[in-house]
């Protein structure tokens, strides 16, 4: 009798330490993917750019022939000229890719936002589609649409160039967009074209996110549409935009995809105008076989994105912060 | 009692349909710009190369779409890339909402120490480009299994001996295991689940005498369906124009994905621009229906909390 009262207290104390243990590990168990994930495949990777950074090595070399060389990577990527065309036209896509997106998305989000009510899901759609298409498939449809002779932009060009008022800022002559000069103007258009339908759907839920009452308050007070843009949506965008410029400063100094397949992987003569650093460092790393010098315009890249990100948080993200509580 | 909203007059009317019509014009005419090149695409597609650039341009479609994918055929193994892509992104994607969610659910459910500095750890891997990574990475796929070669050697004929760690070069696990687990989609089912998921319905399964793993299988997993749904299509889209990775760590063309084999038709001396255009169509084509049937979806999902911190 008293043998079976004290049995199955005793297993279910068993069981309740199983069941704690369990509880107390299964966290740990449960988040263990992504830290040993990242550990080989992201900090591990890292790390051994920052040391090969400092070696010189070729694949030719075998893998245990290593030879340290101090800076000297540093100050070859840093004194070449081609680092620095690469740089400059990093930084002029940067800007003239990067800023129209913004200056376009934020009034489109607002128009959809405000004059339309049933289509917005589908509108937005519309302009988001190039964000979900393959880069690879933009910059070769864009390769045709930009031929020189016969491309369809061309031709709209002369087309337009035909009507009355078109005809004074237009060129006359066939653009070649191949050429060292004018290839940064059309990777540009390419940038402006996939990128701005994700920055208006940013700018969209931050603008869905402002109360109703706020403009209905200023409506009252007799403020017209214009008027409401300026001086309730802009303020109200201020935390919206610091995110969505940081994500445009990262992404636009990593550009690559667009110049590689635009200027054909740089094997074009237009590479010089086009080319970015991070095309620039791929060359370096698979085309030159330098393993080590890729590895420091890596982290010169990385520096640079660093410097901006911080600009961009003292100029916008203190005002974005103070103004968004 | 003169709080009264002012009477529109007429003139303030007219100005407000004026700008009301320039918005829906500034509207349509940005729709047309960014769907033109879709486009021209796909009447691209059905075109042979010489009519692609003549005078005016095609603006409707041809009769040359089989001839134009028969070159395709000829000049690259389209359907093994297609598979390939195909392959990559349901592996990434599957992997993606198992490990994303697990956890995420125990980040939003478990306390647990270190559990904030683990996550603020998380978040912050987001931040090192992606740039930074692909050099060793490329190293270490492909050349670690050689580094490991006098290992291997010391220990050859036992067990040891036979572990081929880092011998990656060209299978495409060395492309879909390590992005199991993104940062992006942990963050995104730990503010779902916080939010959604009540904690009592844990404790109560618990009580029940669940197992922790039966919980998140049985519990979690069907309630965090709709963000599932958004997770699974950013990753699946992500994976599917996946570029510069793959081009650098899978170099045969039978593991290669569409966009890497497509790309080298470019290089050719005549390039044919129909057949190109037909194989981008095929590639964005998946994407596009995708789109259709979850743009609701994907753009609620996007733009709700789950984004935004």
């Amino acid at each position: 009798m008293q043998h079976s009262s004290t049995a199955p207290p005793r297993a279910s104390s068993r069981q309740m330490r199983w069941s704690n243990l369990q509880r107390r590990w299964a966290p740990y168990v449960f988040i263990s993917p992504f830290f040993v994930l990242f550990l080989a495949f992201g900090l591990y990777p890292t790390l051994f750019s920052l040391y090969m950074s400092f070696q010189s090595w070729s694949q030719t070399d075998g893998w245990g022939h290593w030879k340290f060389v101090g800076l000297e990577n540093y100050s070859f990527t840093l004194t070449d000229p081609m680092f620095w065309r690469a740089m400059y036209n990093t930084l002029w896509l940067g800007v003239v890719s990067g800023l129209p997106q913004h200056l376009l998305a934020i009034p489109l989000a607002f128009v959809i936002h405000m004059g339309l009510s049933r289509f917005k899901t589908f509108v937005s759609a519309v302009y988001f589609l190039p964000y979900i298409t393959s880069t690879v498939a933009v910059a070769l449809i864009f390769s045709t649409l930009f031929s020189t002779q016969k491309g369809v932009i061309n031709q709209t060009i002369a087309y337009l160039n035909t009507l009355p008022l078109f005809g004074w800022f237009l060129p006359d002559e066939n653009i070649n967009w191949f050429l060292n000069s004018t290839i940064k103007w059309g990777i540009a258009l390419v940038v402006v074209w996939k990128y701005t339908g994700w920055n208006t759907l940013l700018y969209l839920s931050a603008i869905q996110a402002i109360p109703r009452e706020l403009y209905e308050a200023a409506s009252v007070d007799g403020a017209t549409r214009w008027q409401q843009f300026r001086f309730v949506t802009l303020p109200l965008l201020r935390p919206m935009m610091f995110f969505a410029v940081s994500l445009t400063i990262i992404g636009n100094m990593q550009l690559f995809e667009e110049p590689f397949v635009l200027l054909n992987g740089g094997a074009s003569s237009a590479t010089q105008g086009g080319q970015t650093v991070a095309m620039y460092m791929f060359r370096t790393a698979f085309e030159w076989l330098e393993m080590g010098t890729a590895a420091s315009i890596a982290w010169i890249l990385f520096a640079f994105i660093a410097v901006l990100t911080i600009i961009n948080n003292l100029a916008f993200g203190r005002a974005a912060q103070g103004r968004g509580e | 009692m003169a709080l009264q909203a002012p009477k529109p007059t007429a003139g303030r009317n007219l100005g407000g349909s004026l700008a009301r019509l320039s918005g829906y014009g500034l509207l349509l005419l940005g729709g047309l710009v960014t769907l033109a090149p879709f486009y021209f695409m796909f009447v691209f597609a059905t075109h042979e190369r010489s009519e692609i650039f003549g005078s005016p341009p095609p603006l409707w479609f041809g009769g040359d779409l089989a001839t134009n994918y028969q070159i395709l055929l000829q000049k690259i193994p389209f359907w093994r890339a297609y598979w390939n892509n195909v392959y990559l992104a349901l592996v990434v994607t599957l992997c993606n909402l198992f490990f994303c969610s697990l956890a995420g659910y125990a980040f939003a459910m478990y306390e647990f120490r270190g559990r904030n500095q683990l996550f603020a750890f998380v978040q912050a891997t987001l931040l090192i480009p992606a740039i930074l990574n692909l050099i060793p990475f490329y190293l270490v796929m492909t050349q670690l299994d050689r580094a490991m070669d006098p290992l291997a050697n010391a220990f050859a004929g036992t067990f040891l001996g036979r572990i081929h760690l880092f011998d990656w070069i060209d299978t495409p696990k060395a492309l879909w295991l390590p992005g199991m687990a993104g940062a992006i989609g942990i963050f995104m089912m730990r503010q779902y689940i916080a939010s959604a998921i009540p904690r009592d319905l844990i404790d109560a399964a618990r009580i029940d005498g669940c197992s922790e793993f039966g919980i998140y299988w049985r519990i979690v997993l069907p309630l965090v369906r709709p963000v599932l749904g958004t997770l699974g299509l950013i990753t699946f889209i992500g994976s599917w124009n996946r570029f510069a990775d793959v081009a650098v760590i899978l170099r045969s063309q039978e593991t290669q994905t569409l966009p890497v084999v497509l790309r080298t038709l470019q290089g050719a001396t005549d390039v044919e621009w129909g057949a190109i255009m037909a194989g981008t169509a095929l590639l964005v084509a998946p994407l596009l229906l995708l789109f259709v049937f979850a743009a609701r979806q994907l753009m609620e999902g996007l733009t709700s909390g789950a984004l935004k911190s």
